[in-house]
């Protein structure tokens, strides 16, 4: 890794990785990637969240999906952890909560194979900075 | 494979659910059949939208619409109208309240803002363990621009403008506090976060470190640049694992980008972060009690003045703040102090972070602009009492804080409404109680953690707290007399008035706070030798009704201390003096004729 | 200068001043419990802990500890409004609440600043009552500590950390459970304290006492089979007056020994028979290091180091251990006396050692550790078989029904009741080497001391230097008192700085008149300066003033020991030290 040695190096590199994320977030194609973040704070290790992710890696691989799994910090919802929010290329992300393996395998098979939305959805309820 | 062409969301949330949103579901689903939609629409119920006021919810996708106050009823034209018309039901969507005009989106909905994440904005979003993806989100961007353009002095002066003021509890203006340190003269200061999180209940410190950990990172090396430091210390409790690993790969990455260091974004300014753990103890969130420990001390406070601005860690100069706010700091600088300023109230800035527990239905993390009132936090963003229970008190403030009633609940949350009220902000536990709570007991489980967490050092604190929670005990146990409330009073304000630090000053809080508002219950107890709330064993009595006894004798051959004698068919009866409370009578009883008094 | 306003008195402090001194000022005297001023010592302890010493300043919200709270320009104190007093009195009432109510039968009795103060604040009931804490009793040779009796002053951790830099004390536990204790509440016996008693001194209860032999002593006094000898410490003298209520300073030699003997004791002695052998001893092995050190024997070890306190030579056979061939080998003058007692004197009266009682009056509660070493025991007879402390001895002559005031002065017996001024200088900080430098100057120069007093060697500062000319041989002289200050001294030596040819050490700041075995000054060190005057002032009145002029002495040499550091002289004079630093251990 490069040190950043100035405002503009670090404001560069901000640009790039947002630009690769909008690419990502913004793309039509049933091909581009999925990406799916696994809450996995103290309270959602706690209630089976490792477990969860690693079915998601290996379940995703297996079924052929392009899919990136990466691990995140506590939504806020410790009343339906385990928690994954699934961002589909060009739609909004939706947080799943009470996500165990069967739970896990159906969001695969419907919702990230089929569009389909299943039970255990978490409404966002909260602005961000940027709104 | 189905290809839905609407999703019907429908709010499944406890309050919803009260009115009837299980009913709401059968008919959209009868509805979508009988129009032959069913490979077309599909009905989904979901977590709390957190707007239960306007409940029972229903939004329809892909349009994000936004339905309010549904009936069973009304399923049929939001089947009719909109997903065979396409038109939407314009009586159902929520109105403004200050545009007093229908939205339709609902991400432009007002209720929306009940929440705002400031200090929690990139929990659950990146991965706490890639610092691209925090700078991916603007990490590291105030630094650099502080660092490029202000003065030390300019620093402080946004922090101030800001109006920010200390998570961890006092409320200490954080502008204030850096000015001091920055004027504090030394060949060393100090920066230390507070992670010290001790509060029953409370976990926002930690899952913000879990979380964002470059957020406390860039908000301690502004502040080093702001009072003239070049160390950081994060004081951190050993029990939080994760957070120190997240912490320690958080500080890793930021070094190896040159974030932190040596000659920070070709500046001049060198800043290093170091971790120092704690072994949980409650007290060592006190400012100069955390010092001491990372001195290598006991960990227990000395009087201020000093104050650690003017002589902190290894006796220099040390501006100590707690995680939050901390984690505020690089959002003031991105979005400027006005904007912060801009939200909240007069005299409490920004937003709070609450973690929510007990008998509430949405248990977790919350962050609501101050200002927002215990009401709107409970009954909408909380979801309400679980089982559909009524509301008897909610405790904010820690062991540090009290008990706040109904008549409380339009109070807004702010620092110093909440010490007027009785209670206090504190970290941002927030703990709901019901109807089954016991006051008294409240009161007593809270001293039961100050005693076991005061240092010892301050003898009201290390003894008085000791006799506040034996007389709480006699009262429990029905052996209290009006001369135990009166000494309970009197001791608590000596404890408050003489004790050293602020764990002893606020021990007795809950004590005083529920005896003002549930002075009632106390009397209860010592004269009527009854626990409303059914919760302290010693005043409970089982007893059998002679109406519904039959004399099966199942009681007596099941109670394990042989207190229930009875001839087979005839009337039982449970010996006082021997029961030992445990239920098990009760439960045996086919015929109902056991109760509680 | 800061002007404020006390209980509606105006006073003008200079800024750092706390309330409770600016209220001593104009003669306001605020209670207080845990705080301490050693103020000649340069010694302060004010933890704000107790909360005794509160007071009420107007725009506080809390109430305020007098002893930690520094004035400010403007203050309006109230030290005794309702509010003051009725938290003053709750807090005490709840110390209380928390303690033993054995005071009846505790030692610390009629000196317990406690009870002193339950007294003063009128408490006549303890509303809060409640679980007592309890922790296990710990007897050590020297020390008891009742920890049930703590009231988490801290006192004594400032003294055993900061002033002695021992470390054996500190608040563990936490809340109602939390006491003072050694780390890993190990048993004091099993740690490095080196017993020598500054936290007993300090101690405001009786949570830290000294181990009491007075019931062995009134049974031996009142065995026929036994005869019973005592030998008093050159400090004894200058402060057992104090527990009769005479002023400190007050000189009660005779009327010590005369109390002694109405006692009952068979022989009256006194130790500083022995302290002029210890300077024979001590004093020449100096000179024989110095000459070979002069020679240019680079084997020698100097400085030499007094080896007389055993409360610092447990500290360096601890702390170290590495260093334990530099103090002198000589004995200290309790071990001398009583091994001459048990030798030479048993045999010139002809009894068996098993049925001779060697008692020592000591300012100290150490010498109880150090007459059960079992370096000096004789087939396991000690020595010296127990020592008492100034106070125990205080105690017994009431118990006796004695009436001090009104005794005769009397002389001590012979042979070994004879002494010199030196020797009754070793009572305090700078005596022992000043004894040593007299004597020393005379036997290697052949020359009649010009002036026997040398001032450049007193004084209370805690450590001193002084260069002494020994007709032209400038000997390089260092000084401490108090294991902080000796640990000092050790860093330099150790660390190669130190130029000094001998070195005085004493554990007890002030040296043996400050010692843990003392009559309390409860704070009062000008009491420490009474009794040095008074030290200097019996050796001023002395006609011999150098140990090597001691008369019995001599005779000592001619018919026992042969001459100084002779087999014999070493064999029962001498002695060796251990390397303690793995002996520590937890239970």
């Amino acid at each position: 890794m490069a040190k950043i040695t100035s405002l503009n190096d670090l404001r560069k590199i901000k640009d790039e990785l947002q630009q690769k994320i909008r690419l990502r977030e913004n793309a039509d194609s049933p091909e581009a990637m999925v990406q799916i973040r696994v809450g996995m704070a103290t309270s959602g290790i706690a209630s089976g969240a490792k477990e969860v992710f690693i079915f998601l890696v290996d379940e995703l691989e297996k079924r052929n999906v392009d899919a990136v799994v990466t691990q995140t910090g506590d939504m806020g919802y410790s009343y339906a952890e385990p928690t994954i929010e699934v961002i589909l290329p060009g739609k909004d992300p939706v947080v799943f909560g009470w996500v165990d393996v069967e739970k896990a395998d159906e969001i695969i098979e419907k919702y990230i194979r089929g569009g389909e939305l299943v039970e255990g959805i978490i409404p966002a309820n909260y602005n961000t900075i940027d709104d | 494979m189905a290809n839905y062409k609407y999703h019907l969301l429908v709010c499944g949330g406890t309050g919803c659910k009260a009115s009837e949103s299980d009913r709401i579901v059968n008919m959209l689903n009868n509805e979508i059949r009988e129009n032959g939609l069913s490979s077309d629409a599909k009905v989904v119920t979901t977590g709390c939208f957190g707007f239960c006021e306007k409940g029972p919810i229903v939004k329809v996708l892909p349009d994000n619409t936004f339905y309010t106050r549904v009936t069973p009823e009304d399923s049929k034209e939001i089947v009719m109208e909109h997903l065979v018309k396409g038109r939407r039901v314009e009586r159902l969507l929520y109105v403004d309240p200050e545009t007093k005009k229908h939205i339709t989106d609902s991400k432009h909905m007002g209720f929306y803002q009940k929440q705002i994440r400031i200090a929690l904005r990139n929990c659950g979003f990146i991965d706490p363990e890639n610092i691209d993806e925090a700078i991916s989100r603007d990490a590291y961007i105030a630094l650099g621009n502080v660092l490029a353009g202000m003065t030390p002095e300019e620093t402080c002066n946004v922090v101030k403008e800001s109006g920010l003021r200390g998570r961890g509890g006092g409320g200490f203006p954080t502008g204030l506090k850096w000015e001091i340190t920055r004027k504090s003269q030394a060949d060393q200061k100090y920066v230390v976060c507070n992670a010290d999180e001790g509060d029953p209940g409370a976990f926002m410190d930690r899952s913000i470190l879990e979380g964002d950990p470059h957020a406390v990172l860039e908000a301690m090396a502004i502040c080093g640049w702001a009072i003239g430091a070049t160390k950081g210390l994060i004081y951190i409790r050993a029990e939080y694992p994760l957070a120190i690993k997240r912490l320690k790969i958080a500080i890793d990455q930021a070094m190896e980008y040159g974030l932190l260091g040596k000659d920070i974004f070709g500046s001049g300014f060198d800043f290093e972060i170091e971790l120092r753990y704690g072994a949980g103890a409650f007290v060592c969130g006190e400012e100069t009690a955390l010092i001491h420990s990372m001195e290598g001390s006991r960990g227990e406070p000395t009087f201020k003045p000093p104050f650690p601005s003017v002589e902190g860690y290894l006796g220099k100069p040390t501006n100590v703040n707690n995680v939050e706010t901390f984690a505020n700091i690089p959002v003031i600088f991105n979005k400027g102090a006005k904007w912060f300023a801009s939200i909240g109230t007069e005299r409490s800035k920004g937003t709070k972070v609450f973690a929510l527990a007990g008998k509430i239905n949405n248990v977790g993390l919350i962050e609501v602009p101050m200002g927002t009132t215990l009401r709107e936090v409970i009954f909408e963003i909380g979801g309400g009492i679980k089982d559909g229970k009524a509301f008897k008190a909610v405790q904010t403030g820690g062991p540090s804080g009290g008990c706040l009633t109904q008549k409380h609940l339009d109070t807004p949350i702010e620092y110093d409404t909440l010490i007027e009220a009785g209670s206090m902000m504190g970290s941002g536990g927030m703990i709901v109680m019901d109807e089954d709570d016991c006051m008294v007991s409240v009161a007593k489980y809270y001293l039961d953690f100050t005693v076991e967490e005061s240092c010892g050092k301050c003898s009201p604190c290390r003894i008085g707290n000791k006799r506040l929670h034996e007389m709480l005990e006699t009262i429990t146990k029905g052996e209290g007399t009006m001369e135990t409330l009166d000494k309970l009073k009197t001791l608590s304000h000596v404890i408050k008035d003489t004790s050293l630090c602020g764990l002893g000053q606020t021990a007795p809080n809950p004590v005083l706070s529920t005896m003002d508002n549930f002075w009632e219950e106390y009397l209860e107890h010592v004269e009527g030798h009854k626990c409303r709330a059914g919760s302290c064993k010693s005043l409970m009595q089982y007893i059998i009704i002679p109406e519904n006894c039959v004399g099966c004798t199942a009681c007596a051959r099941n109670c394990p201390v042989n207190c229930i004698s009875g001839e087979r068919k005839q009337l039982h009866v449970i010996d006082q003096t021997v029961c030992i409370k445990c239920g098990t009578c009760m439960e045996k009883c086919k015929f109902n004729a056991i109760e509680i008094v | 200068m800061i002007k404020l306003i006390i209980d509606k008195k105006t006073v003008e402090v200079e800024k750092g001043t706390t309330i409770l001194q600016a209220a001593k000022n104009i003669g306001i005297h605020i209670p207080t419990l845990c705080y301490m001023n050693l103020g000649d010592l340069n010694i302060e302890n004010k933890p704000g802990g107790c909360r005794v010493c509160v007071v009420e300043v107007d725009g506080r919200r809390n109430l305020a500890p007098a002893c930690a709270t520094d004035c400010a320009e403007g203050m309006v104190v109230h030290t005794h409004s309702i509010r003051v007093l009725n938290a003053r009195k709750t807090v005490v009432q709840l110390i209380l609440s928390d303690h033993p109510f054995d005071c009846l039968i505790c030692a610390k009795s009629g000196n317990c600043e406690l009870q002193d103060l339950a007294h003063k604040l009128g408490i006549r009931e303890i509303p809060y009552q409640g679980e007592q804490s309890t922790y296990r009793e710990d007897t050590s040779p020297a020390i008891i500590r009742d920890v049930d009796k703590c009231i988490m002053c801290r006192r004594c951790e400032v003294m055993c950390n900061e002033v002695q830099t021992v470390g054996v004390l500190s608040a563990i536990n936490r809340g109602f459970q939390s006491v003072v204790a050694p780390a890993f509440e190990m048993n004091l016996d099993h740690s490095v304290c080196t017993y020598c008693g500054q936290c007993v001194n300090v101690c405001p209860t009786g949570a830290l006492t000294e181990v009491d032999h007075t019931n062995q002593l009134i049974n031996d006094l009142a065995d026929p089979g036994k005869t019973v000898i005592v030998q008093t410490a050159p400090a004894v003298r200058a402060a057992l007056g104090e527990e009769f209520g005479m002023e400190p300073g007050t000189l009660v030699t005779g009327k010590m020994a005369a109390a002694l003997r109405e006692l009952g004791f068979d022989y009256v002695f006194d130790t500083d028979f022995a302290a002029d052998l210890t300077i024979m001893e001590e004093g020449t092995e100096l000179l024989d290091r110095l000459s070979k050190h002069l020679n240019g024997d680079t084997n020698v070890h100097l400085p030499i180091l007094t080896s007389c306190c055993p409360a610092w030579v447990k500290f360096f056979e601890h702390q170290f251990p590495e260093m334990k061939d530099i103090p002198s080998t000589a004995r200290s003058p309790q071990q001398m006396f009583g091994a001459i007692a048990k030798t030479y004197f048993a045999d010139k009266i002809n009894v068996d050692r098993k049925k001779l009682v060697v008692v020592s009056i000591m300012p100290c509660v150490a010498k109880k550790y150090e007459c059960s070493r079992d370096e000096f025991k004789v087939d396991g007879n000690p020595d010296v078989d127990y020592s008492i402390s100034t106070r125990e001895l205080a105690n017994l002559i009431k118990q006796a029904n004695i009436d001090f005031l009104g005794l005769e002065d009397a002389d001590f017996d012979n042979p070994m009741g004879e002494s010199t001024g030196a020797s009754v200088i070793f009572g305090t900080t700078g005596g022992v080497i000043e004894a040593a430098v007299r004597t020393a100057y005379e036997v290697h120069t052949q020359k009649e001391l010009p002036k026997v007093d040398f001032e450049e060697l007193r004084g209370m500062e805690g450590i001193r230097s002084a260069t002494i000319d020994f007709d032209g041989l400038p000997i390089s002289i260092g000084i401490a008192h108090g294991l902080g200050n000796a640990r000092k001294l050790l860093e330099d030596i150790k660390a190669g700085k130190s130029q000094y040819h001998a070195i005085e050490i004493m554990a007890c700041p002030g040296g043996c008149i400050g010692g843990g075995g003392q009559p309390y000054i409860h704070g009062d060190t000008s009491i420490l300066k009474a009794r040095q005057k008074a030290i200097y002032q019996e050796d001023a009145q002395k006609t011999i003033r150098k140990s090597h002029e001691n008369k019995y002495v001599q005779k000592l040499y001619e018919e026992f020991l042969g001459k100084p550091m002779s087999e014999k002289a070493h064999h029962l004079l001498h002695t060796h030290y251990f390397d303690r630093k793995k002996e520590v251990f937890i239970d």
